[in-house]
């Protein structure tokens, strides 16, 4: 084992620099030339500000936007702690965490009396989400556009231009993104 | 489940199947020295690597000189990664300030044990998350230290796996081939051409590539948000497709910048698998048999479609907990139900299921999905993956080193029943090659059990050096079986070499660290240097010619044989731990019980009460 010692250290050497310098730089460079948006992390600005990632959910709590899901990243959507609530089935906390977000949910969305859709009272992997399933955004619709005074057609039709579809019809899940679903909503049905 | 989550999965399955020929045929021709389309750009680079490490390409060697060859690379790479992580402070890339006086006030130091407990888990391709990528290390840690070690323990892999299938097709002789050229190969024509193409694909998608310092936004409500950055397409490529699976940032493939789209996830879950699976036809064609790889291949299906469906069916079926306090669990048009705690919209039940079950029969360890909010049957799918030795497909190298270990087992067990010398590829199985399969496979039982069973009862005064928490069990974030199965998961995922986590334990303390790492030693090492051992004693065999007393290693029976060895072995060596865990939680579920986490002490253990 030691003959191979030496060539074991500089074999690694060399490594470092092709796969850990060279290789990362050159995508670094072509991805800043080719989606250079995509690679300084998709961020949306509204006048001239930084408001966030079009990728990283934020809290939303005023009645009058659309609500993404609860998070457990640090103290709730902290982009740089992302992290999942890593509660077990049969956790206590979990079910009364799950129980006060139902209750809360009730609360915000008085029109709708069904059953809860999932996503909207359990947290995701990341803490992260930035998105809400259909059904969910479906149940909210009447509380944001009684907030803003608008009619409930005109809302839901933002919702459907901000939904996202499956990859090619069946792959992944039809998904509502939420901020720029609230920014449309700025946009276009401003509160009156 | 329902039929558009069946097809996402066969969808999967296919285009595997579709890329095991050409992509196997590619690696058979590579590593037998043999001319490619990529040769006319790539060996040029292949030759100054030879010579700035002062290789000789033409210099075969006997397994003892490889196995020194491989450990000599595992020193070199883990001292490389300790040291560029403890100095991340003096290094530069650092925006954030790590390891240094700048650094913010959340950030987590540095420490010797978490340096070391990264860098053998980087280094034995583990990829074990101890540290919080976000919160700790810096741009060059994260490509000088850590996308260096995704490739080439990767490379390792393969290299070790190309060794023991040269044991399998020579005859008479003493060599089992170069380490350096196998290792040198596997990275230049194998891994960097894939990742650098998938790395592309990922920064379409929206997976980040830059050098910046962390986003300061001001939300559309006015509150601060900071958002973490750096370059994750280039590692994020290479950490699938070397089946490491070390997240860039804390939340892994779930991370929206890790893995924006239903569309990256599927490139992802097709990165891990496609080397395993090539690997299995790149096997059959050096053994000039390709047969017997297509069975290697069934069975893995076989096993894989056994888990991913258990998987998925669990998932979809939800937590009745829930359920009762009127969540949808159930399929709609609109939303897909089933257990949502731990999971993306993007990917839904389908993704989910399918990425955790893809990502634990390889040995890769990303994770879009939190699999300690898995339902009990749910999460025993990846731990029996691991537990059974990543064997279906497995582990880029690891995986094909796995299956032909049990492929040895299961020859030998056939011979037992009716009398005769096992034989596999024409080559007697003895006693030499039986006991290096045995103690590979013990080793493993042995860390996974013995440890999880310390950590289950060991006591530490609280606030000591070695688990602040006080007790072992006090790191647990959740109760009951489920608290249980976290310990048994962190050293099934550390010792199969996996690293993927119930993620709810807090594993960052010097007693945890320190022992994970020792079971991903164990389970590397103990593994792949007594099949190296094998490959050695197969190379220097005669072959003996195939009787009508020969059983034959490809076909039904085969297949059959091998599948219910991996599941009989695995099942005989765990089923008491299982049982304790997922088995028992998932009856509780059922009746509804809950757990707390209570203070614990040895004499009030909570799941005792």
């Amino acid at each position: 084992m030691w003959s191979q010692i030496a060539p074991a250290f500089r074999i690694t050497l060399v490594m470092t620099i092709l796969t850990g310098l060279i290789y990362p730089a050159v995508v670094t460079g072509i991805a800043q030339m080719v989606f250079p948006n995509q690679a300084r992390g998709s961020l949306v600005t509204v006048d001239g500000k930084v408001v966030g990632s079009e990728l990283i959910g934020q809290n939303f709590s005023k009645p009058e936007y659309f609500h993404p899901r609860p998070s457990a990243a640090g103290a709730g959507y902290d982009g740089a702690l992302s992290s999942g609530s890593n509660y077990g089935p049969t956790n206590q906390k979990l079910s009364d965490r799950v129980k006060a977000s139902v209750e809360q949910y009730r609360q915000e969305n008085p029109d709708y009396t069904g059953p809860i859709p999932a996503d909207a009272v359990t947290t995701s992997a990341s803490g992260l989400d930035p998105h809400i399933t259909p059904a969910n955004a479906d149940v909210q619709v009447s509380r944001v556009a009684k907030a803003r005074g608008g009619d409930a057609a005109a809302v839901r039709q933002l919702v459907d231009r901000s939904t996202d579809r499956p990859w090619l019809g069946f792959i992944g899940e039809a998904r509502v993104n939420v901020l720029r679903l609230n920014l449309a909503l700025d946009r276009d049905l401003p509160r009156k | 489940m329902t039929a558009i989550g069946i097809y996402q999965i066969l969808f999967f399955f296919l285009i595997i199947l579709a890329l095991t020929k050409p992509v196997g045929m590619f690696m058979a021709r590579v590593f037998q020295g043999e001319r490619t389309f990529l040769h006319p750009i790539l060996r040029p680079m292949e030759r100054l690597i030879y010579r700035l490490s002062g290789v000789r390409e033409d210099v075969e060697q006997h397994w003892t000189q490889y196995a020194g060859a491989v450990l000599a690379i595992s020193i070199a790479k883990f001292a490389f990664t300790y040291l560029i992580q403890r100095l991340q402070g003096f290094l530069p890339l650092n925006p954030q300030g790590f390891s240094t006086a700048a650094a913010a006030q959340g950030a987590t130091p540095m420490t010797p044990d978490l340096a070391f407990n990264t860098a053998v888990s980087f280094m034995t391709n583990t990829n074990w998350q101890s540290y919080v990528g976000e919160t700790t290390m810096s741009y060059f840690v994260q490509m000088a230290a850590l996308t260096v070690q995704n490739f080439t323990s990767a490379a390792a892999g393969i290299a070790i796996a190309i060794a023991l299938v040269r044991g399998f097709a020579r005859h008479e002789v003493k060599t089992i081939g170069n380490f350096w050229v196998d290792f040198t190969r596997a990275t230049v024509y194998v891994l960097l051409p894939l990742a650098f193409v998938a790395a592309l694909i990922f920064a379409s998608q929206g997976v980040v590539q830059n050098w910046d310092a962390y986003t300061q936004a001001t939300t559309v409500e006015g509150a601060t948000q900071t958002i973490a950055q750096g370059p994750v397409a280039s590692q994020e490529a290479i950490k699938q497709l070397g089946t490491n699976g070390g997240g860039f940032f804390n939340a892994n493939s779930a991370h929206p910048f890790e893995n924006p789209t239903p569309l990256s996830t599927t490139l992802q879950i097709l990165l891990i698998f496609v080397l395993p699976a090539a690997l299995t036809y790149t096997f059959g064609s050096m053994v000039k048999d390709t047969r017997q790889g297509w069975s290697l291949f069934a069975a893995m299906s076989i096993m894989f479609f056994i888990g991913v469906f258990t998987a998925y069916w669990s998932e979809q079926r939800g937590n009745p907990i829930l359920a009762q306090q009127g969540i949808e669990t159930a399929v709609t048009a609109t939303q897909p139900g089933g257990n949502m705690e731990g999971k993306e919209v993007r990917f839904g039940i389908a993704q989910s299921a399918l990425f955790a079950t893809v990502t634990t029969d390889a040995s890769c360890g990303a994770v879009n999905t939190m699999h300690d909010s898995f339902t009990p049957l749910g999460g025993l799918v990846p731990l029996f993956n691991m537990q059974t030795g990543e064997v279906i497909f497995g582990g880029v190298g690891a995986g094909l080193y796995g299956i032909l270990l049990y492929a040895i087992l299961a020859v030998f067990i056939a011979g037992l029943m009716v009398g005769r010398t096992p034989e596999y590829l024409g080559k007697k199985i003895e006693q030499k090659e039986v006991k290096m399969a045995m103690l590979a496979l013990i080793a493993c039982a042995f860390s996974i059990l013995v440890f999880t069973a310390i950590s289950t009862v060991l006591q530490f005064p609280k606030d000591s050096y070695w688990n602040p928490q006080g007790p072992a069990i006090g790191n647990l974030n959740n109760a009951g079986p489920h608290g249980f199965a976290e310990i048994l998961y962190a050293y099934t995922s550390g010792t199969a070499n996996n690293g993927s986590a119930f993620a709810g334990i807090s594993a960052n303390t010097p007693w945890y660290n320190l022992t994970i790492g020792l079971a991903m030693l164990i389970g590397r090492f103990l593994f792949l240097l007594p099949l190296l051992a094998v490959a050695g004693s197969l190379a220097a065999k005669k072959q003996i010619p195939v009787t009508s007393g020969t059983l034959p290693t490809h076909g039904g029976l085969f297949v059959g044989l091998l599948v219910g060895t991996v599941l009989i072995v695995g099942a005989l060596t765990f089923f008491p731990a299982l049982s304790l865990g997922p088995i028992v939680e998932h009856f509780l579920m059922r009746q509804g019980r809950l757990f707390s986490l209570a203070i614990p002490s040895l004499m009030d253990l909570p799941w005792l009460s």
